[in-house]
């Protein structure tokens, strides 16, 4: 009997009870099919045995560890309903075995419902670990081996092919292609990878050959890391969820003394025959199951982690949802987070900017400094050739010189270049851009300051957007960085940031987001190890996926698509769950709260009552009504500028 | 009349007796799992709610508990550890392993896929 799934008992209990239902339906025209009685107590004997043995079953062992559940109100709706019936079959009394049997069956169709929707839900989390690919090649001794990707052990040699999934996360060691990780990053142009790159598993190799060595297996991969950490977010609870719980297990006694309560006012006070009274407590008991009380918080949280996940945000826990809600501070470090980390050109001056760039790129073409690459990258996007050069000398803290064609070039600051001389346009404009916060670099060549370069760690395109929509929601916005003022202060301009706090140090980044949290409920988006305790300080850790693991470590949210707007969508989508959370709780609380008098026959002198079987329907319908409510934030628009 | 005063007394019989039972103070099981070799385990069985509803782990040996499945009822058809991220079908099996990590002290807490039963596992 334990065997059958809730669907099979639903379907044989729905079978035995048709011929309770035809009755019913015939009821009006008062016709009775002969043996009707007898009819009666047979099916429901059988629908009692598929459908509702299970909760007596489990009733009684909760009611002997002292717990009373709503089990014990399924149990004792029905049990009544059809015991007392049976006793009625033999003394010749009215029975009530449809009653027992519309019970049962809509209890099972709220079980159904549920084992239905968490499949429904757990197959997303399937969806994600599926992209995982079955096998790899690999080297071993020498030989190309196609071995399944439990075998493959970190240090191992993978053979990637163009086009293929590559099988795991690990580092280049031959080959250069370009990868499309567009399903762990969100970023959507293909990204250039050689040798000494490291690689995601599951994101697709695109037009090179690559060899690629371990790194990660198993549970280590990126990719297992953000579906253990749905996982986790998913099986948590909203704190709202202890207030349900306080509530059933006061609610399940409190029912069954309210129950017997009507059945004495009914029997005694108000001196209705004993069956009638107990048919209005019976109704009491049904209505009552909190089914759907229990089912309100985790469903919503389940499909709005999911939605979230779907957007690229990663919520650890169901407590993050909830304080998201509350927040009215934002913080945000500077470097990685609101900037690109990676410095870019932004101006080349100079009477001929092609021949700025290409003096510069030629000179700095072996550098390893950060605005080196900042200046060959332009170069590369501008198709400028770079030259060879001659007597490359560097200078430490200035610059670096060298001939160029035969003539001496330079590029540095202005310490290198005091003995050149520089147009009073040049010294206007390294002003003006120094003023905004850039660097600048001066380029000379045959004796002549030719032009200046200013390069910038740059906004993130989204930044300003993103910043504008959390301001409309009515959010403080706040940049905490390590950086100078000045640097600090022109970055906010640009995006638009209300208050800086620059020269912040590491340990005192903690410090100045405690401070604030005295004004207001915290959030903190960071990315970088320095971030790390900020992250865990604030109420709200939202950490870049991009970042180091100890910063998405700290974080409670996983921003994946490495976009400001992250942001926007986390709180959108908290408001949106958690409002869903409230709109479910009520609609379960309000069920019962009025479902309950009109089953004790508060209104029964206005014609207004509710047979059990009526009070099963109903009941059934409110765990329904709720979980549609919850699967329906599918569906709802995040509105992300509200 | 005597009738309706013996109806009442009884009533009020039951409800004193539904107080004591549900909201008196009844102790609840525990158990220490059993340590055989470099591994211990204990059994949960799972009918009408968890029995025992507390299970005690030694700290540093890797622990399984097994959830023994005896109820038919949809309501504990999961076993949910929030703290450790496990959502498991019990009906799947009859008996369903569940590795606990015990390389620190603490708690977890477990409960059915609704939040309504109730059981912790303690490390210490």
């Amino acid at each position: 009997m334990k065997q059958l799934s809730s669907t099979m008992r639903f379907g044989i209990a729905v079978v035995f009870t048709l011929p309770l239902a035809g009755e019913m339906l015939l009821m009006p025209w008062h016709i009775m099919l002969p043996g009707s009685r007898l009819i009666a107590l047979v099916t429901t004997t059988v629908v009692m045995l598929v459908a509702a043995w299970p909760y007596w079953e489990s009733a009684w062992a909760a009611f002997k560890q002292h717990n009373a559940n709503m089990n014990t109100l399924v149990a004792l709706g029905t049990g009544i309903a059809y015991f007392y019936s049976v006793f009625a079959f033999f003394v010749g009394l009215p029975v009530y075995f449809e009653s027992a049997a519309f019970i049962a069956v809509f209890v099972l169709l709220g079980d159904m419902m549920e084992e239905k929707m968490h499949q429904r839900a757990s197959a997303s989390l399937q969806k994600l670990l599926s992209l995982q690919v079955k096998d790899a090649v690999v080297l071993r001794d020498d030989k190309e081996v196609l071995l399944p990707l439990d075998q493959v052990k970190t240090g191992d040699l993978v053979q990637v092919k163009p086009g293929a999934k590559i099988p795991t996360d690990g580092v280049i060691t031959a080959g250069t292609t370009t990868v499309n990780e567009a399903m762990v990053t969100g970023e959507s142009m293909p990204i250039t990878k050689q040798v000494g790159d490291s690689v995601i598993g599951t994101t697709i190799n695109g037009n090179g050959s690559i060899t690629v060595r371990v790194t990660k297996t198993g549970d280590e991969t990126v990719l297992a890391q953000i579906v253990a950490m749905v996982k986790k977010a998913q099986t948590s609870h909203a704190p709202i969820q202890k207030l349900t719980d306080k509530i059933a297990s006061i609610f399940v006694p409190a029912v069954l003394i309210a129950a017997i309560i009507v059945f004495v006012i009914w029997d005694v006070v108000l001196g209705v025959t004993a069956i009638q009274a107990l048919l209005y407590a019976i109704a009491v008991i049904v209505i009552a199951c909190p089914c759907a009380l229990g089912l309100a918080t985790p469903t919503a949280l389940m499909v709005g982690t999911n939605r979230a996940a779907k957007l690229g945000v990663l919520l650890k826990n169901g407590e993050v949802l909830q304080k998201m809600t509350t927040v009215t501070t934002v913080v945000f470090d500077k470097t990685g987070t609101i900037t690109t980390g990676q410095p870019v050109v932004t101006d080349i001056i100079g009477d001929d900017p092609q021949q700025v760039l290409q003096v510069a790129a030629s000179l700095e073409k072996d550098s390893e400094h950060p605005l080196a690459s900042a200046i060959l990258e332009r170069a590369q996007a501008d198709h400028v050739t770079v030259q060879a050069v001659t007597d490359f000398m560097a200078h430490s803290g200035q610059g670096v010189m060298a001939r160029l064609n035969g003539k001496p070039a330079l590029i540095g600051n202005v310490k290198l270049t005091k003995n050149l001389t520089m147009k009073p346009l040049f010294q206007d404009q390294l002003r003006k851009l120094q003023a905004q916060a850039k660097t600048v670099v001066i380029v000379g060549y045959a004796g002549q300051v030719i032009g200046l370069i200013a390069i910038q760690d740059t906004p993130q395109p989204q930044a300003q957007a993103a910043i504008a929509a959390l301001k409309k929601q009515g959010m403080k916005t706040v940049m905490l960085t390590g950086d100078s003022y000045r640097v600090a202060q022109a970055i906010a301009q640009q995006v638009g940031i209300d208050e800086v706090l620059a020269e912040v140090s590491p340990n005192e980044k903690a410090n100045q987001i405690a401070a604030l949290r005295h004004q207001g409920v915290v959030a903190f988006v960071g990315d970088g190890i320095n971030d790390a305790p900020a992250l865990t300080m604030a109420d709200v850790g939202i950490a870049m996926g991009s970042g180091t693991d100890i910063a998405i470590e700290s974080g409670d949210v996983v921003l994946v698509h490495n976009d400001l707007y992250g942001v926007v969508k986390a709180l959108a989508i908290s408001r949106k769950t958690f409002s869903r959370i409230k709109l479910n709780l009520f609609w379960a609380l309000i069920y019962n709260l009025i479902g309950i008098p009109i089953a004790a026959g508060l209104f029964a002198r206005w014609g207004m009552t509710l047979s059990p079987e009526l009070a099963g329907l109903a009941m059934a319908f409110s765990s329904v009504s709720v979980v549609t409510s919850s699967l329906l934030l599918n569906k709802t628009k995040i509105k992300l500028t509200e | 009349m005597m009738e309706q005063i013996i109806t009442l007394i009884g009533a009020i019989l039951l409800i004193a007796g539904i107080i004591w039972w549900f909201f008196g103070k009844h102790e609840s099981e525990k158990t220490q799992a059993t340590v055989q070799a470099d591994h211990q385990q204990a059994t949960v069985v799972v009918k009408g709610g968890y029995s025992p509803a507390t299970v005690v782990l030694k700290k540093g040996i890797p622990a399984t508990i097994n959830f023994a499945m005896e109820d038919g009822t949809a309501c504990l058809s999961r076993v949910v550890f929030s703290q450790l991220g496990v959502d498991k079908d019990l009906r799947e099996q009859k008996i369903t392993p569940i590795q606990i990590p015990t390389d620190q002290a603490g708690e977890y807490d477990f409960a059915c896929g609704m939040d309504m039963f109730h059981g912790k596992v303690v490390v210490k």
